[in-house]
């Protein structure tokens, strides 16, 4: 998706902005926030993996870019509160759902204006839809947008108000709103008509050109060293005294490449914020916490597992490789793996007791989505064992002395486990589970792999036989899985992207989802979702092993820090976010 | 005889150590592999005499180990719980020099696990990976410089004798492989094998790309060696009797350059130990789980065990006795070499 980054967005001119003072606008129906009420002033430093690849909400599909146009730079219609999963209402003050489920009705603030003074209307809503749906826009939002097989499509009733309609039925339909950033129709209509919206807003746009409805908008971007984003004059939520958010005078998103050198750089206070810590370097800061608090979020989202290859044998595979998938597909042989890892010695030794053994995709950090009653079967080499034996498996002595398993061929039972090398708590789960295979008699090796070639070999070459790899949903809906467990979708890692689904199992697995999809109520889409996690449970196309607490820190003087399991987990509510004055901090 | 008793002493030196790793089966209290996941990152035992209550006991023993409070990355002593060192204990099987099947270990505990140097992420001892470690790295350095001695020798030999055109294209094929950037060449070529190397032959692999790398410096030794041996007068006289090119390469020629081979031999061994180092540390080299000196360092890539546990940097402090031995043995040699060169020119001149 890297749509000429390069290219300069010159061709735009802005529109002359209106002589208006953002502090004196009587009618704005602006959002108040309750919450500590804080200083403002201030900049506050974060750290990034990696520089965004745009500031383009319609070409990211990089975290990074993500992380920074939607956690800070641009604003949603309806947003999910990181902190109590639910959604709220955002640039809409009001929406209404028909009885059917098949409309929504969506009232805009009034009163609200772009980061550069333009006002926004329903106009700038239907415009942006436009763009979402437009095919040759190629937006990444725009699979989202398709329901039941068709677009949504967008109404104006008033300067106001909005309707949406579905073609079907969509459970928690409210929750597609939340990240869809409404786009600024004044600066943007012309390189639409003239199709160049792919190019604009890159990285080197002038901050002149740029408009946003976020808490923060662009002020600098200095390649390969930071992007600087000053405060909106005309941001739409307020605290509870009536003051204007954000407090932050400043946001600035430094780029640093490695998880180790960023918490050098936290440590010796270049930046304010940390997330996404390794168990380890938790511990680390932990050990040596003076300035700054170390918080352990609990579980989050994010799920590890190993997965075999289960795609068809074409006609060019070689026998070897026939056989192994033919392992592979054999329920006892991942049922017998399954038992024999040690998934209390994974969250020991790797998370350091942050986090939690898994037998199944929704992790303990979900609640309102776990299934409790999906059996949680201590390891077991006996079981396993058992398990193998059934599936005509056996063990001979090999020559060194080990027995052997081998499968009714007579053939011994080898295989390699890819992981990405940039990680290296899966690193060290693969090594583990090695370690466990080794007792079983199979003869594993660990293949680290950069991560681009790795997610290339899973998903299009399919050149590769086990896998351990992690995911993390970005919502607590199960909807933001569908890829995943669809037999259609690219992220049905075992077997992606298939043309209809390969076995029952997968096809009731497609069916539930399509199921609870189309059902409004929580309680009746629980009870598909609950039966799509016991379908995985007895199938086990992934091997789920564990999932690690959100670990965060935050410098002492930082105020209305409060981290989400949900990204992003420390800048959900940046708007809130302010710095003590130096009195302040030294007295805790 | 003086610089010959030199030379032996480093010679048994550097045996005993070698014994050491060759025999790590017995000297290491545990395999390589064996994992202890209740015990991650254990600091290394301390051996006491005298118990907690001050009592003394004639048996070395160590206290186990408990958790810290609330603490999953920190160990401290469990007084109550004593474990005696016993020595010449049975335990975990393993092929003595890769042949002999054999159980027995120099020392022990009949209880829990006893880390003479801690232990690693997965609770494998230290002390047993770094002798085992020994094995492939110092195999890989050994196997890989009589590789590069073989080629160098060959070439040097061929290129010196021989001369004109054939001395000019060794020789710039020398220089050129004198100039290859091989770290960056190797990343090349890695990308180019199977995903799934198995470890004999990642081993296999490091061998053959440390030996066919270095042999330049040494082909270029021998050829100068082979230059000036070619035109001494007993050279010229048994050519004048009519030998043939091959006795007088095998019977005159080579033999002079058995000096110059020895000390590149002791230099080169710890070269290439430190080379196959650089390439395990870079996950280039035999895969997890089977240990070599550079991927027990290659932990120390991540900054918490860098800031965490020191004994992960013990790995490193391995390789400096052997590297003492070697370096000494090298310049014992070379002394060896000199003098006995003054010797022949003393005795030339008396001539």
């Amino acid at each position: 998706m890297g749509l000429a980054v390069l290219s300069t967005a010159g061709a735009i001119v802005a529109p002359p902005v209106p002589g208006f003072s953002p502090q004196t606008n009587p009618n704005e129906e602006s959002l108040v926030l309750p919450g500590e009420i804080g200083r403002s002033g201030g900049r506050l430093v974060v750290s990034l993996r990696a520089e965004p690849k745009t500031l383009n909400p319609l070409t990211a599909v990089d975290a990074p870019s993500r992380e920074v146009i939607l956690g800070a730079m641009q604003a949603d219609l309806i947003h999910i509160n990181r902190a109590t999963q639910l959604t709220e209402p955002a640039l809409a003050k009001t929406w209404e759902v028909s009885d059917d489920g098949l409309q929504y009705t969506l009232t805009l603030r009034k009163g609200l204006r772009f980061s550069d003074g333009h006002p926004l209307d329903a106009d700038d809503v239907l415009f942006t839809f436009r763009v979402y749906l437009d095919e040759s826009v190629h937006a990444t939002q725009r699979d989202l947008l398709i329901v039941g097989g068709k677009p949504i499509t967008v109404r104006k009733l008033d300067a106001w108000t909005m309707v949406f309609q579905l073609a079907k039925t969509y459970g928690a339909g409210e929750r597609l709103f939340d990240g869809l950033a409404i786009l600024p129709r004044h600066l943007l209509e012309k390189p639409y008509e003239e199709g160049k919206l792919g190019q604009t807003w890159t990285l080197s746009t002038p901050a002149s050109q740029w408009a946003g409805l976020g808490p923060f908008c662009l002020k600098e971007y200095v390649p390969g060293q930071r992007l600087v984003l000053k405060r909106n004059p005309y941001y739409w939520k307020s605290d509870t005294k009536g003051s204007r958010l954000p407090y932050l005078e400043e946001l600035v998103f430094v780029f640093v490449p490695s998880a180790d050198a960023q918490v050098l750089r936290f440590q010796t206070g270049e930046t304010d914020v940390i997330s996404r810590l390794s168990a380890e370097n938790f511990a680390v800061l932990s050990r040596q916490q003076r300035r700054y608090t170390m918080t352990d979020a609990g579980p989050g989202l994010e799920y590890n597992f190993l997965f075999f290859n289960l795609k068809d044998a074409g006609e060019k595979t070689s026998p070897e490789i026939v056989r192994k998938l033919k392992w592979f597909r054999e329920l006892r042989f991942r049922q017998a793996i399954s038992s024999a890892i040690d998934r209390e010695a994974i969250v020991r030794l790797i998370y350091q007791g942050r986090g939690a053994a898994l037998w199944g995709p929704v992790t303990p950090g979900n609640r309102r989505w776990l299934n409790d009653s999906v059996a949680h079967p201590t390891r077991s080499l006996e079981r396993s064992r058992r398990l193998l034996t059934d599936a005509g498996f056996s063990w001979t002595k090999g020559p060194s002395g080990d027995s052997v398993l081998v499968d009714s061929d007579g053939k011994s039972v080898e295989f390699s486990i890819l992981t990405n090398s940039s990680n290296a708590d899966r690193l060290k789960m693969a090594t583990l589970i090695q370690d466990d295979l080794k007792q079983l008699g199979m003869r594993v090796e660990v293949v680290p792999l950069e991560f681009r070639s790795l997610i290339d070999r899973v998903t299009q070459t399919r050149e590769y036989e086990a896998c351990v790899l992690g995911l993390a949903s970005f919502d607590a809906d199960p909807n933001s899985d569908l890829n995943v467990w669809l037999s259609s979708g690219g992220t049905h890692l075992w077997n992606p992207s298939q043309p209809r689904p390969a076995t029952k199992w997968e096809a009731d697995i497609d069916r539930l989802m399509e199921q609870q999809l189309a059902t409004p109520g929580y309680e009746l889409r629980k009870r598909l979702y609950d039966r799509v996690q016991e379908i995985l449970a007895d199938n086990q196309p992934m091997i789920f092993l564990a999932s690690p607490d959100i670990l965060v820190g935050a410098k002492n003087t930082i105020g209305n820090f409060h981290p989400a399991v949900l990204e992003p987990y420390l800048l959900w509510n940046v708007e809130q976010l302010y710095m003590r004055s130096s009195a302040e901090s030294a007295g805790r | 005889m003086k610089p010959l008793g030199r030379f032996t002493k480093w010679l048994i030196v550097l045996g005993l150590l070698h014994g050491v790793v060759a025999g790590a089966g017995f000297f290491a209290p545990y395999g390589p592999g064996e994992q202890d996941r209740e015990h991650p990152y254990v600091p290394p035992a301390r051996i006491h005499i005298v118990d907690a209550q001050g009592r003394f006991h004639f048996r070395p023993f160590i206290y186990g180990r408990q958790w810290r409070d609330d603490s999953f990355e920190q160990f401290s002593e469990d007084k109550a719980k004593a474990l005696p060192v016993r020595f010449f204990v049975s335990g975990a099987r393993y092929h003595l020099l890769g042949v002999l099947p054999c159980r027995l270990h120099l020392f022990g505990t009949e209880s829990g696990r006893i880390y003479l140097l801690g232990s690693d992420a997965y609770g494998r001892d230290q002390f047993s990976r770094i002798l085992h470690g020994g094995q492939i790295s110092l195999l890989a350095g050994l196997l890989g410089t009589g590789l590069t001695l073989l080629l160098g020798a060959s070439i040097g030999t061929m290129a010196g004798y021989y001369g004109g055109w054939r001395d000019g294209l060794l020789m710039r094929l020398a220089e050129l492989f004198a100039a290859l950037p091989w770290l960056y060449l190797l990343l090349a070529l890695r990308a180019f094998l199977p995903l799934a190397v198995s470890p004999v032959e990642a081993f296999l692999l490091v061998i053959v790309v440390i030996g066919t790398v270095g042999w330049a410096r040494p082909a270029r030794l021998v050829r100068g060696v082979v230059l000036s041996a070619k035109e001494r007068d007993f050279v010229r006289a048994a050519r004048g009797f009519g030998a043939s090119g091959g006795y007088l390469l095998r019977r005159h020629i080579m033999p002079a350059t058995s000096s110059v081979l020895l000390t590149q031999a002791a230099i080169l061994v710890p070269q290439f130990v430190l080379a196959e180092m650089t390439l395990s540390f870079l996950g280039l080299g035999v895969p997890e789980p089977v240990p070599s000196w550079g991927n027990l360092l290659a932990t120390l890539e991540q900054y918490s065990v860098l800031v965490s546990y020191w004994w992960m940097y013990l790995p490193a402090l391995a390789i400096v006795p052997f590297f003492l031995g070697y370096l000494g043995l090298a310049s014992a040699l070379q002394e060896g070499a000199e003098a006995y060169k003054m010797e022949e020119r003393r005795a030339g001149s008396l001539r």
